[in-house]
């Protein structure tokens, strides 16, 4: 397929995408997140109708053979292992004021990653691990954490861990301000940016199991679901902070900062469309 | 466990399969880093699991093993409950050692 | 013992040190763990060679011929480079050693595994590859040497993802 008959395609394939995830025409102003998120499983499912609905949350593992062999094998004893172990003990370290992350969080921060990000009503806005993670910190004397790698990405490895098997279980109250940051972090999905004029659809609704230059494209149903995750590419952990900023760094566009409202936003929509699915993190992508 | 060493080994029948993760850079020694400078080599060069004070698989590596290296390999004999001594040295003399036991 | 230069070079050392021990009489045994050592010696030459070829006839002294009860496992492309899973097995009897290489890294030996008596002739490791390459898997078994080769492909460049 040429360069050109490639976009008209990808151009109409999203035209179909974002008709098929957006309410019929008469219901403009009624924006209802339990269709687009039928319709986007439905979109992936038949896509790829041999994928268990649990294989879309290990990416591009379920999208390539001889890449699933390679992550087979690493998983044996995979290469997140030393992070998790870091991130267990830190979680389970008291800070200096003699309280811990369990004092922070439901049910002492176990077995609640799939719960995140949620929709606070007295803040009016999304609150991802992270943020909650760092916020403990701070309400308890500690410093912030980097939110892309090393101590933030093995306490969320460790919090992910407890979860896994989980569900995806993430809820947008009946409140105009969580429906709007859903729709907010939908569009945002859904937008072209940077110089070569991605949106995060373009590979991740267009091109799953497709080649960007040398690389297997994830699919975007599922792809919070393995977070954090040990990269190749990095030698090391990243957090989805980390993902979201490097990815627009790669498309050529200038990234926000780790835990703007955009990218919270933006995680909420992706974490609440592959509800249902099971957290498989911490994970390893290539 | 302040060990680098993760061992897990386990005894089938007459066959004890031992997979070892260890933490290590493995640096090779041709990478620069972000100022342009060369990482110095820094990997371990030997790696040995002794079961029953002889050594059952030896390890001779180099830098051009991946960074928290990983190996896979079995030997007949071992029970659970018996213990396979697991150490390592590298190009700068550093060492470590854990004990494992067969499961 | 393979007659690796290192090999010779210690063992006229020991020669001419068990002849000073036989001069001096009450001496230390610390000669006893240097002789085991021999054989477990680090083959500190044979990583610094740039080529299979030279790694390889450092470490045994020999050549390889391909053989087919040489089983290498290893992906057609490499999800990254740096963190390349590549395993062997053989059917191979009286294996003691087995090493793998890539023609393309600066220094084309990987890892050499001793492979004593008792122990099954199967190995898997996580390699790096600089490059697309050949990746060489030697077995010494029975005193000979046999290899199998496979192309593995490290691309790089995408956007992850």
């Amino acid at each position: 397929m040429n360069v050109r008959s490639a976009i008209h395609f990808t151009s109409a394939a999203l035209t179909l995408a974002m008709l098929a995830l957006t309410p019929p025409a008469t219901a403009a102003d009624k924006i209802d997140p339990v269709a687009d998120a039928k319709a986007f499983q439905k979109f992936f499912t038949d896509k790829f109708p041999k994928l268990k609905p649990e294989d879309f949350a290990n990416g591009p593992y379920s999208m390539n053979e001889d890449l699933h062999r390679q992550w087979v094998e690493k998983e044996q004893f995979p290469p997140y292992e030393f992070s998790l172990e870091m991130g267990k003990e830190m979680f389970s370290t008291p800070f200096k004021n003699g309280k811990s992350y369990a004092d922070c969080f439901p049910n002492k921060g176990i077995g609640i990653r799939q719960n995140y990000p949620y929709f606070d009503d007295k803040e009016g806005k999304v609150i991802t691990l992270e943020l909650a993670l760092n916020r403990c910190r701070e309400a308890n004397g500690e410093p912030q954490l980097s939110y892309v790698r090393d101590e933030m990405a093995a306490l969320t490895a460790y919090m992910a861990f407890t979860s896994r098997g989980k569900a995806f279980d993430i809820k947008i109250p009946n409140d105009p301000r969580a429906i709007e940051a859903y729709q907010s972090g939908k569009e945002y999905f859904y937008t072209r940016r940077g110089q070569f004029n991605f949106s995060c659809a373009t590979c991740h609704v267009q091109s799953p199991g497709e080649r960007i230059r040398a690389e297997v494209l994830a699919p975007a149903l599922g792809i919070l679901n393995a977070m954090p995750i040990y990269r190749s590419e990095w030698s090391g952990m990243g957090t989805t902070s980390r993902r979201f900023t490097t990815c627009n760094s790669q498309i050529r566009g200038v990234p926000l900062n780790p835990q703007d409202d955009e990218y919270r936003n933006l995680e909420y929509y992706l974490s609440y469309v592959s509800n249902g699915l099971p957290i498989s993190g911490p994970g390893a992508r290539p | 466990m302040a060990s680098t060493i993760r061992v897990r080994a386990t005894s089938t029948g007459d066959i004890t399969e031992v997979q070892a993760l260890i933490q290590h850079p493995m640096d090779s020694g041709f990478v620069k880093d972000a100022k342009g400078e060369i990482i110095p080599a820094h990997f371990i060069q030997q790696l040995t699991f002794e079961y029953e004070g002889k050594p059952v698989f030896v390890a001779d590596w180099g830098g051009g093993i991946s960074k928290d290296p990983y190996v896979k390999f079995a030997f007949k004999g071992g029970k659970k409950g018996d213990d396979l001594k697991v150490s390592w040295v590298d190009n700068k003399g550093a060492t470590d050692t854990t004990t494992a036991k067969i499961v | 013992m393979t007659p690796t230069e290192s090999g010779i070079s210690r063992r006229l050392i020991l020669q001419g040190a068990g002849l000073a021990l036989a001069g001096l009489g009450n001496v230390a045994f610390n000669l006893a763990p240097a002789l085991a050592a021999a054989n477990d010696k680090y083959p500190e030459e044979a990583f610094k060679q740039k080529g299979e070829a030279d790694a390889i006839k450092l470490l045994y002294g020999k050549t390889a011929e391909a053989s087919d009860k040489v089983k290498l496992d290893a992906p057609e492309i490499a999800e990254n480079g740096s963190v390349v899973p590549v395993a062997v097995s053989t059917t191979l009897g009286d294996v003691t050693s087995i090493a793998f290489l890539v023609s393309d890294n600066p220094n084309a030996l990987v890892a050499s595994y001793k492979i004593p008596a008792g122990t099954v002739p199967s190995v898997a490791n996580r390699i790096k590859m600089a490059k697309t390459s050949n990746v060489i898997v030697v077995v010494e078994a029975g005193g000979k040497l046999y290899s199998a080769t496979k192309e593995v492909k490290v691309t790089v460049g995408g956007c992850g993802g």
